[in-house]
């Protein structure tokens, strides 16, 4: 029999359906994988494998009382420590929220247990989603499962669902929630040589999701092909009165439309995201792609979108002033850490709680979120923002009257050593610069892997789509998947 | 524009985040090189462009009003709310003296 844990979604689902194995015989091997990898990768902040037994358990009565079975069913996943999980610890890997146990549960992991998904653990990520290299956690790094070739330093696995990746890329997991502020689902899927969607802004709900920054944050899919990304999504996405910003939308069966013939479609390059310096394999990448549509059918365009070096300035006004605001609810008073100094009044047991509770990147986001929105700096640093954030989307939406998607690489290089960036937060920031623009726009945006640098590293392939258009976004990327043929995956050392 | 210690300080206040002098000494150039950075979106013409308030057009809706229409977000949930307070007392969140 074929190891459980090679297998992704489809498979296991279907292996399931069809009595090949029980659903049981997965939750089995994957929490040993899980229990075996905890030690090295620090991927989860608690593992959780009753869980994914009691619902693989419920999977295997269903089937055997010829029940029908849901998409997700005998599927064990990884869910990243940002959605609210009833009676788990739920911590988004801040100190703030240590012991925290939600009396509820998101919308996101909701749906998934329903769909007969189960919950192997609480995955590791940058602390309220906020970097790019999962080195925020309060709650230790996590630990690429890649490494350089006879190289035995620790990579990052990208950010801030940094815990996703590793999981989904060593094979502990076949596949895991993400949230994606400004490529927080994307970069790290580059980095570790896998797949992950941001659908549009709104697709999917964000209640009970631990918020960062509310007009840009969406969950998404990590899992290993473009399949499995657009089962996972049919899953997560959908209408939730609970959420004010939920489109009130059908889902499309984007699983069963999927089609890499690109005939007929135009794809937009954009001559902004060349940089200057480039890293020459990642533009090399970037021309395989091309290459590779062109293949499927697409007709290339040349396009501009020409306010694009101003999106990662805009984000990083526009994200900490939310992150400001959302963050002032950890108080000490209703959940999570207080810190009450003798003799302290409110007031010091605030601003002592907070000072205890928040890691430094946390902290300074917030401190600039707090300045750009003070009196006197609020138009000229965050409206400023906003406009320049209404251009950016603009550009979209007049780059996509001639083309149906866009391509471009997804992050500047391939994943960097633990502790080569964070010791510059702008250095840090500038990871971003390919998937942030698709953020401020709310538009649907996936990465695939196209294949391994000069030092044996993963590289994604970034398609961008028109809002609501994930179908042409997926089907874009199982024409590049087709393609790049990509089946290196990290060797086990852990 | 550029902050020195005592707008740090003032910040961190506003913040509610203590911080120690050699804290705020720390994050002065920290805060400094960010703002000097997004400075760069002042050079964009701005001219008659709205600031974005959706990024994707919806529409406000509003719950049915009725008491508890849903009972997971209404009322008479009190244990619940307070089973993660770190400082419970009489069915309240307990909190310092704020009156003297």
């Amino acid at each position: 029999m074929t190891d459980l844990t090679d297998l992704g979604i489809a498979a296991i689902r279907k292996g399931v359906a069809d009595g090949e194995f029980s659903a049981t015989e997965v939750a089995t091997a994957f929490n040993a994988a899980v229990a075996e990898a905890q030690g090295a990768l620090n991927a989860f902040i608690v593992t959780t494998p009753e869980k994914a037994l009691d619902a693989a358990a419920k999977v295997d009565a269903d089937r055997a009382a010829g029940k029908p079975l849901g998409k997700m069913a005998g599927v064990p996943i990884g869910m990243k420590d940002l959605f609210a999980t009833h009676g788990v610890q739920t911590t988004a890997a801040s100190k703030i929220l240590e012991g925290f146990k939600p009396q509820y549960e998101s919308t996101v992991s909701a749906k998934l247990w329903d769909a007969g998904a189960g919950m192997l653990g609480k995955l590791n990520l940058d602390q309220f989603a906020m970097g790019s290299s999962n080195e925020t956690s309060a709650f230790g790094n996590v630990i690429s499962p890649w490494r350089r070739p006879n190289d035995t330093a620790p990579l990052a696995p990208g950010g801030s669902s940094g815990g996703s990746s590793t999981a989904v890329a060593a094979r502990i997991a076949p596949a895991a929630t993400g949230t994606d502020t400004g490529g927080s689902i994307r970069q790290p899927a580059a980095f570790t040589g896998i797949a992950g969607i941001k659908p549009t802004y709104g697709r999917c709900s964000r209640w009970g999701v631990v918020a960062f920054a509310s007009s840009l944050d969406q969950a998404g899919p990590m899992a290993r092909d473009v399949t499995d990304c657009a089962i996972m999504l049919e899953v997560m996405a959908g209408f939730d009165p609970k959420d004010s910003t939920s489109l009130d939308m059908p889902v499309p069966a984007w699983s069963a439309n999927l089609s890499g013939d690109m005939k007929g479609k135009k794809v937009g390059i954009p001559r902004e995201y060349r940089l200057d310096g480039m890293d020459p394999d990642v533009a090399k990448s970037w021309d395989d792609g091309i290459a590779w549509l062109k293949d499927a059918g697409a007709e290339i365009v040349e396009i501009s979108l020409p306010h694009t070096k101003y999106a990662l300035p805009a984000y990083y006004i526009i994200a900490p002033a939310e992150a400001s605001s959302n963050l002032a609810r950890y108080d000490g008073v209703r959940y999570g850490l207080r810190d009450l100094p003798d003799g302290a009044g409110l007031q010091d047991m605030y601003a002592a709680t907070r000072a205890a509770g928040f890691g430094p990147e946390v902290k300074r986001r917030i401190m600039i979120g707090t300045y750009v929105l003070s009196a006197g700096f609020y138009d000229a640093y965050y409206t400023q923002a906003q406009k320049v954030r209404a251009l950016i989307a603009r550009d979209f939406t007049r780059a996509f009257e001639q083309v149906d998607v866009i391509l471009a690489p997804t992050a500047p290089s391939s994943a960097f050593a633990l502790g080569e960036k964070s010791a510059d937060p702008l250095e840090m920031y500038l990871n971003d610069v390919f998937s942030v623009p698709a953020s401020l726009a709310g538009l649907p945006a996936m990465s695939v892997p196209a294949g391994l640098d000069r030092s044996g590293l993963p590289l994604g392939l970034q398609v961008i789509g028109k809002a609501f258009d994930e179908q042409g976004v997926l089907n874009a990327g199982l024409a590049l998947e087709a393609r790049a043929g990509f089946t290196a995956r990290p060797e086990k050392w852990w | 524009m550029s902050v020195d210690t005592a707008t740090v300080a003032k910040i961190a206040s506003l913040s509610r985040i203590k911080m120690t002098d050699a804290e705020v000494a720390a994050m002065v150039p920290e805060l400094n090189g960010i703002l000097a950075w997004v400075e760069q979106l002042s050079e964009v013409d701005v001219t008659g462009i709205e600031p974005m308030t959706a990024v994707i057009p919806n529409t406000q809706r509003l719950r049915e009003d009725v008491v508890n229409a849903d009972p997971l977000t209404g009322g008479n949930m009190r244990d619940a709310v307070l089973a993660n307070a770190p400082a419970a007392e009489h069915g309240f969140f307990g909190v310092p003296k704020v009156i003297e």
